[in-house]
């Protein structure tokens, strides 16, 4: 046996390959079954990104508590929010994880720390800030974290964040994920700077940038970044660089993107690929380790579709409930 | 000349004309080019439902993607508007004039008459409002009564392709606030309009189906609703007069008092909620100025006082929908 040179021992490597490869699976089957038409509504997939959402959740508790984006099917996984009753939320069925009230765009789970998905770009920045005061208050060392893409860290609402999680040295940490476009446009148009860091540090605020695709980069900056947070020493931002596999939302025909561009990305800079080479090469893990996880995996997501699309649809009487109404 | 066009192709040809006759038009808005500084095509999108495709192409830099900040590009087409320029901003959906609020509500509504006529902010916002997407609590609203509510601002809603190009048109060429909705469902709607230039003027509502038992009052998709709930009703003799408001600031209340004088009778619909709605604000007016006319108490249909759901079974019963309206109609036909 080789020795272990990764920050993690090997029973952590084979949950970290199993998160990423339980949202890679998720996320491929969405985008067929979306293609089948048997999906409802706005769908925007993960696949591509998921060292991110994984190597950052590794250090999270359900006391912590995330603000997600609207692509947020990566963050609820990571986050141990359940397959099955996401799936079931996708189809808008009854058994959904928010009663198929909420669909793709605003899965939630509080019991896991997960506060939504979000349909309001940016608006997770703030959720985050209150999710470190109501830790600070408490003195539970939790942290509230919250992610956008490189688009919508141009929302005042996120730099207005960014100030006042600094002002209250708040465990706040803001995560940006940039994956290099906003729907069609490209983030070099978008964003004035070239680094985040500089962003951050106009607002008082550390910052580190970090190559999203790989797992361990980004495990090892989010870990030093969530431990100061949970020991007093105030927000942070860390930006991944990273790359969207699919679409913006499902049926884009992507033709803003350059010829051959998610070919090439998809040969050269998959981060579940990129991991799994890593830890075989450093004879970790072995090949058939990681195929045992790929076959529960397929069957999980197998099982999680035939109970979504076998499930009933709410009725009726779940129209009115969860509201305060009085007409 | 008229010709068959959808509603899409009509909004992107007012856009055209206005801009080819006025230097001071311009339009903004995320992704309203699409494509911009990446490898691919420039003009890739035209916004998110292609309603600006090829302007990119004739007018260039009087096209702005903006980056993802509303109060900042909306606010910014509020202060050209107040310094000469006629600028059209596109929010992508009205879901998202949250996170502007201040820009709409407290300046541009509010310059002209705060500095004495001294300013006008001629800016028109088009967005996107409505249900049937599957799209959620976030992304489905209507809120057009919210906007109706404010003094100082002017809001449309086209319910067809001829209104949306010539209502686009007169919203362009007002010297107030216009708050342009678009209903998802109709930009693909085909119908004959004009190649030539029209402008609708505001607060005159169309009389779109004369009747003389009842008078249905709505606007936008729910024209549509209302539309089929009459010809459903017509099998039974029973007339409905439909009136589609085209303007809910400017409001033709001539029109729809004229009406009720007539029939006596009155269904609100509006794919709003109940509260403070326009169904609610037809109602009381209606109650105020044509009380005696009234041969029975007046029927709202709405979507319920709840966020749009999500699930397919639950948003088909959350809007309102023909046999819906046709019921409200029984109802006051029973009195
Ligand atoms: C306030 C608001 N404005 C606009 C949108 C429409 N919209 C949804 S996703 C998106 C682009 C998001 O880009 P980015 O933040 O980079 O995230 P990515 O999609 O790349 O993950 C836009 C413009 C929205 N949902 N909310």
């Amino acid at each position: 046996m080789s020795k272990n040179p990764f920050p993690l021992d090997k029973q952590g490597l084979l949950e970290a390959y199993r998160t990423m490869r339980t949202i890679r699976e998720f996320e491929e089957r969405v985008h067929n079954e979306f293609a089948k038409g048997d999906i409802p509504g706005f769908v925007h997939l993960y696949a591509g990104e998921e060292a991110s959402g994984t190597g950052i959740m590794m250090h999270l508790n359900d006391r912590d508590r995330i603000a997600s984006t609207h692509r947020g099917h990566g963050h609820c996984i990571a986050k141990g929010v359940d397959v099955k009753e996401m799936m079931g939320e996708i189809y808008g069925k009854a058994m959904g994880s928010c009663r198929g009230k909420g669909g793709s765009m605003h899965i939630a789970d509080l019991s896991k720390g997960m506060m939504g998905a979000n349909g309001i770009l940016g608006a997770g920045a703030p959720l985050a800030c209150g999710a470190a005061l109501a830790a600070k208050f408490r003195g539970d060392g939790g942290v509230g974290i919250s992610f956008v893409g490189d688009g919508a860290s141009n929302q005042g609402m996120f730099l207005e964040s960014l100030n006042l999680a600094a002002v209250w040295n708040l465990p706040a940490i803001f995560v940006v994920e940039n994956n290099g476009y906003a729907e069609s446009t490209s983030r070099d148009y978008a964003v004035a700077v070239d680094s985040y860091v500089d962003r951050a540090a106009g607002f008082g605020l550390p910052g580190v940038t970090v190559d999203g695709t790989d797992f361990f980069a980004v495990y090892e900056a989010a870990g030093e970044i969530i431990k100061r947070a949970r020991e007093g020493g105030g927000p942070a931002l860390l930006e991944c660089k990273m790359i969207r596999f699919f679409g913006h939302f499902e049926g884009d025909q992507q033709t803003y993107r350059g010829k051959g561009e998610v070919e090439h990305i998809r040969a050269n800079q998959d981060c579940i690929r990129l991991f799994a080479d890593k830890v075989m090469d450093a004879g970790v893990i072995k090949k058939p380790e990681l195929d045992v996880i790929d076959k529960e995996i397929a069957r999980l997501i197998e099982d999680a579709v035939v109970a979504a699309k076998a499930a009933p649809l709410p009725t009726a009487k779940d129209l009115m409930t969860d509201v305060y109404v009085t007409y | 000349m008229a010709r068959k066009i959808s509603m899409r192709q009509a909004l992107n040809e007012a856009l055209d004309q206005e801009m080819a006759r006025d230097p001071t038009v311009f339009v903004m808005g995320e992704d309203i080019v699409g494509g911009m500084g990446g490898d691919g095509e420039k003009d890739a999108w035209g916004g998110v439902l292609g309603v600006t495709k090829g302007l990119y192409s004739k007018y260039g830099d009087r096209l702005l993607d903006t980056p993802l900040s509303e109060s900042a590009y909306i606010g910014a087409a509020v202060g050209a508007a107040a310094c000469g320029m006629r600028p059209v901003a596109e929010l992508m959906f009205i879901d998202f004039m949250g996170v502007c609020f201040d820009e709409i509500f407290n300046q541009a509504a509010k310059f002209k008459y705060m500095f004495g006529g001294k300013a006008e902010t001629p800016v028109v916002i088009r967005t996107m409002i409505g249900g049937g997407f599957r799209a959620a609590a976030q992304h489905s609203q209507v809120l057009t009564p919210l906007f109706t509510h404010i003094p100082g601002l002017k809001v449309v809603v086209p319910s067809n392709a001829y209104d949306a190009k010539g209502l686009l048109i007169q919203s362009i060429r007002d010297n107030d606030p216009v708050i342009f909705c678009e209903h998802k469902n109709l930009y693909g709607l085909e119908m004959d309009v004009p190649q030539e230039s029209y402008a609708i003027p505001f607060g005159e509502a169309n009389v779109v189906r004369e009747g003389k038992h009842v008078t249905i009052v709505t606007y936008g998709m729910m024209v549509h609703r209302a539309m089929d709930a009459a010809a459903q009703l017509a099998k039974d003799k029973v007339e409905c007069e439909v009136i589609d408001l085209r303007t809910l600031s400017p409001i033709d209340w001539d029109t729809v008092l004229e009406s009720v004088e007539n029939t006596g009778r009155l269904v609100c619909v509006d794919e709003a909620h109940p509260r403070c709605s326009i169904a609610s604000d037809v109602s009381a007016k209606v109650s105020q100025e044509a009380f005696k006319a009234l041969k029975a108490g007046i029927q709202m249909v709405t979507s319920p006082h709840t966020p749009v759901p999500f699930s397919p079974s639950l948003e088909d019963i959350y809007l309102p929908s023909a046999d819906k309206i046709a019921g409200a109609v029984r109802k006051t036909m029973a009195n």
